[in-house]
């Protein structure tokens, strides 16, 4: 990526659909997403949420990291980065993953997409550049930074798969979830994935730059009762949060750039632990990751169902009420399709468990006056929403 | 199937192959070369000379040698010997270990000299217990290695009482240079002592740690004088290679490793540039750290930091060799006959040697480079024809990494150095009948050392005691399980003197890695 003479006079940089989120954007509400000027709110929370869970949201993608990953090395080097098999990975098809440092602790996580016998992409949470190169070593590979190149838009909600056909987007209902394939946009080609971070049905689009916007204006040009939104981070993070997906760096600490020690943690202690698959071969962390499995799980970050409708915010938890503190909560959304309070919390574990009788203790406000509250929690492995419709191919037509 | 594979028979893998089977193990050592010995043995040139590559050395550990019944196998200790630092002008000066010799000598260095030797070797004392033994893990260290830090805290803060205590951890990280400078006047007493302390290493004397890497050189001297190492009959090589057949080990030369095979971290065994594939579930190394990781096991099966920090080991080739055959006993300009068997060392203050380092720092060699010259003829006429002498001189300040290439420079370099030694040995040029130059590359070529590098890796701080050669390989082991090291990579370091193999021997037997 060529820099701009005089860029850092520019505090965030845009991608190619800045200027179509700035026109929709009544607020004004904007937020640094790896450097990128993005939405937290577009227009309004709740319709941007409900658009993803009853109507069409479209999100901007751009800043997510990506790289391209090239040459005769490029599966052996992926399996080596990444703790998960990927024995089924073929072109065409995407896997989630997560990759960890020699210590066995949780760097990042992120999608892999192969594109071709040797070509793939990863995609990351956060910047990754000098952690591949290092992994790079020894391997017959090329790593190429593609996040400026790459436009990209998250397509999501139940209604999605049709308002992309009505976009033009012939074929979209044969993929299936974590397929990739070329399609035809606006008369461009455009990569289409059936992924997203919302648990909804949902597709993700990624463009060469020119052909961006024409996308865009495809979609957005769809008539109808689609229900159709552009999105911002905000309800990004409820959604997610409804799905169970957790955050590198907000729910946990990256390994690498955790600098107190016991703050980073292994992908047990996430609940990654099915991403591990320690007989496929070696990657970096795996002798870590065993040896830790020889004793009792320290801690989980969990999911938990807070009981009551007050708003949690920041909270401590408690084994007990009044009982003795085990662990603090990460990230919290109330969510109006479930009608309940969900967290994601860090929890120190008792013999490997988690305690049973969990409280969350927390502080709200009543018309500026404090008051402390208890509330129940129930921990749960299943993500709180999962909702039928999200793995049909071809999806129901709206 | 074999209990054990050793790779590289140097004489750190020589030992460690032997004390492996001597523990009634069944042993395959691995040797790329023709030879036996690696950096420890002499080389033929010319015709019918023979020289040393590592000219001078401490005695072998004396326990290692009674273990192994060195003597029954025709090893001869070396001839003890001082070092003459060579003046320009003739007016040299002889260090002893109890005194100094020469004209004009200041009352107050010939006064200090025993007192400074005598600190040296209580601070050796004191860390004995880190140079004898494994190092102690830094993480999750065991009992073993409690002990050892305990002893050394004992001998630092006991052994060594509160003044001079303080004295050692005020000189551990300092540079020689400026400790010389406080302590003596005589420049040839303070080049020859700078020079000792960088020898062979990427560093000058005004380099942090040189008080270290001195001490480290030194420390095999609780055992004896530094002495001429025999490279003719009994010598270590030799004995070393038929104690290690007497004990059983099978010595395969001629055969380089290509491969270590590992499954999913366990080593499973060797693979052979013919393409012969042998198993056994204890692979130990006596190569240097950074060709064991980067190019036998390789970057895919290891972690990734651990593969960087195995590429980054720090250790380029300085010391360029020349061997000379001569028709007769060159005549150094100010000795006499007998001194000529001493060791010469031409480093005429410590300024020059600083100054003969700096370029290397650039790609530069030295146009006045430090000399380490032997005359092995001395004690052992069998190296040269009849009335011939071998003379074998390292040169300090010849980068591995020299501008330009060594092909382009070679010749030109070996006329300057013939100029210097003429200089010193007038009437040198004359008397030259074989020459043979090596420099830092093709004392990789033919020792595998990796660039060039006398130690498997620089003697400094950072890659010392349980740093040595890196963070997660020390004390012998490495994260490959039943892969180990036991060259002069690994602590205690460079040096003929077998510690490096004896030690992860035991570390081998202590793990139950051969079983
Ligand atoms: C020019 C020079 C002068 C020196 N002078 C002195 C001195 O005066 N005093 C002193 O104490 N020290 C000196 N040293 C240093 C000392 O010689 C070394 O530190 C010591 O010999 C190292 O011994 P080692 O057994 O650990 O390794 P090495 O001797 O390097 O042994 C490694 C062996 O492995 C073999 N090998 C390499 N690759 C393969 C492969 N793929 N497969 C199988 N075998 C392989 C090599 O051929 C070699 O035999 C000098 C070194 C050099 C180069």
């Amino acid at each position: 990526m060529k820099l701009e003479h005089e860029h850092f006079r520019q505090a965030l940089q845009g991608s190619a659909f800045l200027g179509r989120m700035e026109s929709l954007s009544n607020t004004e509400n904007w937020a640094s997403w790896n450097g990128y000027k993005v939405p937290r709110v577009v227009d309004k929370l709740s319709t941007e949420y409900f658009a993803v869970r009853s109507g069409c949201a479209v999100m901007d993608l751009t800043p997510m990291e990506k790289y391209r990953i090239r040459g005769a090395g490029a599966r052996a080097f992926l399996d080596r980065l990444v703790t998960r098999d990927l024995a089924k990975l073929r072109p065409g098809r995407v896997s989630y993953v997560i990759w960890c440092n020699d210590e066995g602790k949780v760097i990042d996580d992120g999608t892999v997409f192969q594109l071709g016998e040797q070509d793939y992409r990863l995609c990351a949470q956060h910047h990754q550049l000098d952690w591949l190169l290092t992994s790079a070593v020894g391997f017959e590979v090329t790593i190429e930074v593609e996040t400026h190149a790459v436009p990209a838009l998250a397509v999501q909600g139940p209604t999605s798969c049709s308002v992309l056909q009505q976009a033009g987007l012939e074929g979209i209902e044969t993929l299936k979830p974590f397929d990739v394939k070329e399609l035809r946009l606006a008369g461009a080609p455009v990569l289409v994935s059936r992924t997203g971070y919302t648990g909804d049905l949902g597709y993700e689009l990624w463009f060469q730059p020119e052909h961006a916007l024409a996308g865009w204006d495809a979609i957005f040009a769809v008539q109808g009762l689609y229900d159709i939104h552009a999105m911002g981070l905000d309800a990004l993070e409820m959604v997610r949060i409804e799905a169970g997906f957790i955050m590198p760096g907000f729910d946990f600490n990256c390994a690498e750039s955790t600098v107190r020690a016991g703050h980073d943690r292994t992908p047990d202690e996430v609940g990654l632990g099915w991403l591990v698959q320690a007989d496929k071969g070696h990657f970096t962390g795996r002798q870590a990751i065993l040896a830790a499995r020889k004793k009792p799980l320290q801690r989980l970050l969990s999911k938990l169902v807070v009981e009551g409708n007050k708003p949690v915010g920041e909270a401590f938890v408690y084994a007990g009420k009044d009982g003795k503190q085990v662990g603090e909560v990460k990230c919290t959304t109330w969510s109006p399709v479930l009608k309940a309070n969900l967290a994601l919390a860090d929890i120190e574990c008792q013999r490997g468990e988690l305690p049973a009788d969990l409280w969350a203790r927390f502080d709200y406000q009543r018309e500026l006056k404090w008051h402390t509250a208890w509330a129940r929690c129930r921990a749960q492995n299943q993500p709180f929403y999962q909702p039928q419709h999200r793995g049909l191919t071809p999806p129901a037509p709206y | 199937m074999t209990d054990a594979i050793v790779i590289g028979a140097g004489h750190n893998g020589l030992v460690c192959a032997t004390l492996l089977a001597r523990a009634g193990h069944s042993v395959v050592l691995l040797e790329a070369a023709e030879e036996v010995g690696g950096m420890a043995r002499g080389l033929a040139f010319g015709d019918g000379y023979r020289a040393p590559t590592a000219p001078f050395a401490y005695p072998l550990d004396p326990d290692l040698s009674r273990q192994l019944d060195l003597a029954a196998h025709g090893y001869q200790a070396g001839t003890p010997v001082a070092t003459v630092a060579l003046a320009a002008d003739g007016r040299h000066l002889t260090l002893h270990e109890d005194r100094l010799e020469g004209v004009d000598i200041p009352a107050e260095d010939q006064a200090a000299w025993p007192a400074f030797r005598q600190q040296a070797d209580d601070f050796l004392e004191a860390l004995a217990p880190l140079f004898g033994r494994p190092p102690p893990r830094l993480k999750d260290f065991s009992s073993a290695d409690r002990n050892t830090l305990m002893k050394l805290a004992w001998k630092i803060r006991f052994g060594l009482g509160r003044e001079r205590m303080y004295e050692f951890l005020r000189l551990l990280a300092m540079n020689i240079y400026d400790v010389l400078d406080d302590g003596f006047t005589d420049p040839r007493l303070k080049g020859a002592l700078a020079a000792d302390a960088v020898l062979g290493c990427q560093m000058g004397p005004r380099t942090p740690g040189t008080v270290m890497s001195w001490l480290q050189r030194r420390f095999p001297a609780r055992h004896g004088a530094l002495s001429a190492v025999r490279t003719g009959a009994g010598n270590l090589s030799d004995a070393l290679l038929a104690a290690a057949q007497a004990a059983g080990v099978q010595v395969r030369q001629g055969q380089p490793v290509q491969q270590i095979t590992v499954d999913r971290s366990q080593v499973t065994g060797v693979v052979l540039a013919d393409g012969e594939t042998l198993s056994s579930g204890c692979v130990i190394s006596a190569l240097d750290p950074r060709a064991t990781f980067g190019c036998l096991v390789g970057a895919p099966a290891l972690d990734a930091q651990f593969a960087q920090r195995a590429r980054q080991i720090r250790g380029e080739g300085v010391v360029a060799q020349l061997h000379l055959g001569l028709r007769e006993r060159p005549a150094f300009a100010g000795l006499d006959a007998d001194q000529h068997g001493q060791r010469l060392l031409f480093a005429p203050d410590a300024r020059y040697v600083e100054r003969s380092f700096n370029g290397s720092k650039y790609g530069e060699a030295a146009a006045e480079p430090v000399l380490e010259i032997a005359l092995p003829s001395m004690h052992e006429t069998e190296l040269a024809p009849a009335g011939h002498h071998v003379m074998s001189v390292n040169i300090s300040a010849m980068p591995y990494s020299l501008k330009g290439g060594w092909d382009a420079h070679k010749a030109a370099l070996q006329e300057q150095l013939l100029d210097q030694l003429e200089g010193l040995a007038p009437g040198l040029r004359e008397q030259v009948v074989a020459a043979e130059f090596l420099s830092p590359v093709d004392i990789e070529a033919r020792t595998g050392a990796v660039r060039g590098h006398w130690h498997h890796g620089e003697l400094t701080l950072h890659q010392s005691f349980m740093m040595r050669p890196l963070y997660g390989a020390a004390q012998y082991q490495t994260p490959v399980a039943g892969l180990y090291l036991c060259s002069a990579g690994a602590h205690p370091g460079g040096g003929v003197h077998g510690l490096p193999g004896k030690l992860a021997a035991q570390r081998v037997l202590a793990t139950g890695g051969a079983a």
